[in-house]
């Protein structure tokens, strides 16, 4: 039996050790309520747009077209090399504003917390959302807790819905791409997916896989004021990897996209990891990695402006656009003929032997 | 290790080893590399085109998942069912379809299937859920028999009374004693499957390889691997010679790792097999020794594992026993591509990243040959 009880002065009732853990007491609206929003929360996030956390937010606009997302975000293990849950669920949304051409500006955060999850836990995750707000100057003016019972969910779902500006100029779409133009990346890829897969599995890798979870603002602006007018589409290759984006173009512009396998950027790592497992980095997540489709009078230019962006150093023109042929997607393999490249289908399941 | 692997996909090396096959090859030879590894790595690098003319490549029956019989899965999906079981495999077995669907619709309706990537990791589980009963689905050839061993032996050392194996274990030399066998046989020479005798080693393929006057050159998975295996192959063809080479001495020693074979050899002893498409190999598998027969699933479960052939309608649609056997060409059959994809597969050669289909559609859909 515990017998550690402590006395805490603003509540009469004793808090046994087990008050270290989200109970669903915490989700009932009443005093353990309010002291979660308000205790550990709220000042993690304070700033004078938010201060109060209302039912709603009320924010100003100077008048500019406006960009909305919503993203759920659950990663197991919440934490793993190079990142964890609470950054993610910050860097994803942001993310898809930015791929979109807007400066993101405003967030909302809805964390569903399973029953019996440490509060130390939580409290390392928002202190990272709140690391990764900051750097990414965007500001959480709304959100909301929900506590469900143990076992309804795996210990902390966060969902994240932002705001941004348009900027302009803004990439017309995967529409508008055509027959020529240049595909780039913006790192080596793989990296978000390896890193949890081994930090899950607890593979023993040396070194361990690190995730690229961050943002991609840098990236995207770099490349608006370099080549805006040229660029056709951004997109950050999240689940599916790169081949998955390329597939959702190919299917948008009809056309075929040749990727030539010894220019894709692949850490020793992720290669190592997955020949080892028999995966293929194409179709490996990414949390800040983006592809790029341009106007191939302007890629190289795009290559430079990317690498000046710090994380961005291995960007890389990976492939072009042609008329459509055998598969909306190709690779031209370090040794032999063009192969299409199969459009992921469910679960990466490692091979056998 | 990347080092390795750049080495052995050098396309300078590569492309001087074609022309020396082509060079060497004076009528076209078939060869059947054994392993479902070295069939990915042959179509997704484009070898089997580069070599078209001089040397065709049959497929052999090296996919673990791919001889695993049905009736093994549609026991593993009976086990899976029941309460309070936990079912445990690699994560190819969980998508190939039993007569019931496969292991994942299982678990989508209510069955509990893990997906593990060591059977030790579900000795693991049974230790720390005691209220559970574990079962680890085995399979894979000698190259993943003995981490299962390993498993069985930890559980016996652990006195774990809640955890046991589903043996779908199964040896390759048998296999290719059927092939040779076979009336309508047109394989020439063998590029042996490089992992499996990384455990087995290749001793045991002299007799073979005298009896029915073969080639069997040990060869490994990267491109430069194959074609040094392939050229080995050709060589030996166009002198008359059939004698047992290795070429992937970088992984492979002539009697193998006897650490493994000793594992091996304490936990299981040799058993008849039925085999997906090749009906009943003698000696094909491996069965647990009485000694732990405590672990055997069908022992602790009480159950049987139908040995009928199964002729369920998926069953009767694939035609894996004539692609395992080489029969038939994966693009040949008429399903390929149509009904059976990697979404929806009719049979586990579409399924497993070992399997020649799943490699058809992959590498070589929509191109001719």
């Amino acid at each position: 039996m515990n017998t550690s009880i402590q006395w805490d002065r603003n509540c009469p009732i004793p808090i046994a050790a087990d008050a270290q853990r989200i109970s669903l007491a915490h989700g009932e609206g009443a005093r353990l309520s309010r002291r979660l929003i308000s205790e550990i929360i709220l000042p993690r996030f304070a700033t004078a747009a938010n201060r109060g956390f209302a039912d709603a937010a009320t924010v100003t606009t100077i008048g500019c077209r406006l960009a909305i997302c919503t993203d759920s975000h659950t990663v197991s293990p919440m934490f793993f090399p190079g990142g964890d849950l609470g950054s993610l669920s910050v860097y994803g949304t942001v993310n898809d504003l930015a791929v979109a051409g807007a400066c993101p500006r405003w967030l909302t955060m809805s964390l569903i917390i399973e029953e019996g999850l440490p509060i130390a836990v939580l409290e390392r995750i928002l202190d990272s959302a709140a690391h990764a707000a900051r750097e990414c100057n965007v500001t959480i003016v709304a959100g909301d807790t929900k506590v469900v019972p143990r076992g309804a969910a795996d210990g902390l779902f966060i969902n994240t819905s932002g705001v941004g500006e348009m900027m302009d100029p803004v990439p017309p779409g995967p529409q508008s791409i055509q027959v020529g133009d240049k595909i780039l990346i913006s790192g080596p890829i793989g990296r978000h997916g390896i890193a949890v897969l081994s930090a899950r599995e607890s593979f023993a890798f040396d070194p361990a896989p690190l995730s690229d979870s961050g943002s991609v603002i840098h990236a995207v602006a770099s490349l608006r004021n370099s080549v805006g007018e040229q660029l056709r589409t951004i997109r950050d290759a999240t689940r599916g990897g790169v081949s998955a984006v390329l597939h959702e173009w190919a299917t948008e512009c009809g056309h075929t996209f040749e990727v030539t396998e010894a220019r894709v950027p692949v850490t020793d790592e992720v290669r190592g990891a997955c020949e080892l497992l028999g995966l293929d980095p194409l179709y490996v997540a990414n949390e800040g990695t983006i592809v790029v489709a341009v106007d191939p009078r302007f890629a190289e230019i795009a290559a430079t402006a990317l690498r000046r962006v710090p994380g961005c150093e291995q960007a890389a023109i990976i492939g072009h656009v042609q008329p459509q042929g055998i598969s909306p997607v190709t690779i031209r393999r370090t040794f032999g003929s063009s192969q299409p490249l199969d459009e992921p289908s469910g679960a990466l399941l490692p091979r056998i032997c | 290790m990347m080092k390795f692997i750049d080495e052995f996909r050098d396309p300078v090396l590569a492309t001087e080893l074609v022309r020396r096959i082509r060079a060497t090859a004076k009528q076209p030879w078939v060869l059947m590399e054994v392993c479902g590894g070295q069939t990915h790595s042959l179509l997704r690098h484009g070898i089997d085109v580069e070599l078209q003319d001089a040397v065709e490549l049959i497929h052999g029956p090296g996919c673990p998942v791919c001889v695993t019989d049905i009736s093994a899965i549609d026991l593993a999906q009976q086990l899976a069912s029941l309460p309070g079981v936990m079912l445990a495999s690699f994560g190819d077995m969980l998508r190939v379809p039993g007569s019931q669907g496969s292991l994942l619709t299982a678990r989508a309706a209510g069955a509990n299937v893990m997906m593990v990537y060591s059977p030790v990791d579900a000795v693991r589980h049974a230790q720390s859920h005691p209220e559970l009963q574990v079962v680890f689905f085995a399979v894979g050839f000698e190259t993943t028999a003995p981490a299962t061993a390993l498993a069985v032996l930890q559980a016996h050392q652990l006195g774990l009374e809640n955890f046991s194996v589903l043996v779908s274990h199964v040896r390759v030399q048998p296999a290719m004693e059927v092939l040779m066998q076979a009336p309508d046989n047109r394989v020439q020479g063998f590029l042996a499957a490089g992992h499996v005798c990384s455990i087995t080693g290749y001793d045991l393929y002299d007799d073979f390889a005298q009896r029915y006057r073969v080639p069997v050159v040990v060869t490994g998975f990267e491109p430069v691997d194959l074609l040094q295996g392939i050229l080995e192959c050709v060589t030996q063809l166009e002198t008359g010679t059939a004698e047992v080479r290795n070429t992937y001495g970088r992984s492979v020693a002539r009697f193998g790792n006897p650490a493994a074979q000793r594992v091996v050899e304490t936990v299981y002893e040799i058993d008849d097999r039925a085999w997906r498409g090749f009906g009943v190999i003698p000696a094909g598998g491996y069965r647990l020794r009485e000694n732990f027969a405590t672990f055997d699933v069908q022992r602790r479960f009480g159950l049987t594992r139908s040995t009928e052939t199964n002729d369920s309608a998926t069953a009767q649609r694939c035609r894996a026993g004539e692609v395992l056997s080489g029969r038939l060409k994966p693009c040949d059959c008429p399903e390929f591509g149509t009904a059976c994809t990697p979404d929806s597969p009719l049979g586990a050669p579409m399924v497993s990243s070992e399997g020649a289909c799943a490699a058809w559609f992959r590498y070589h859909r929509g191109s001719k040959l």
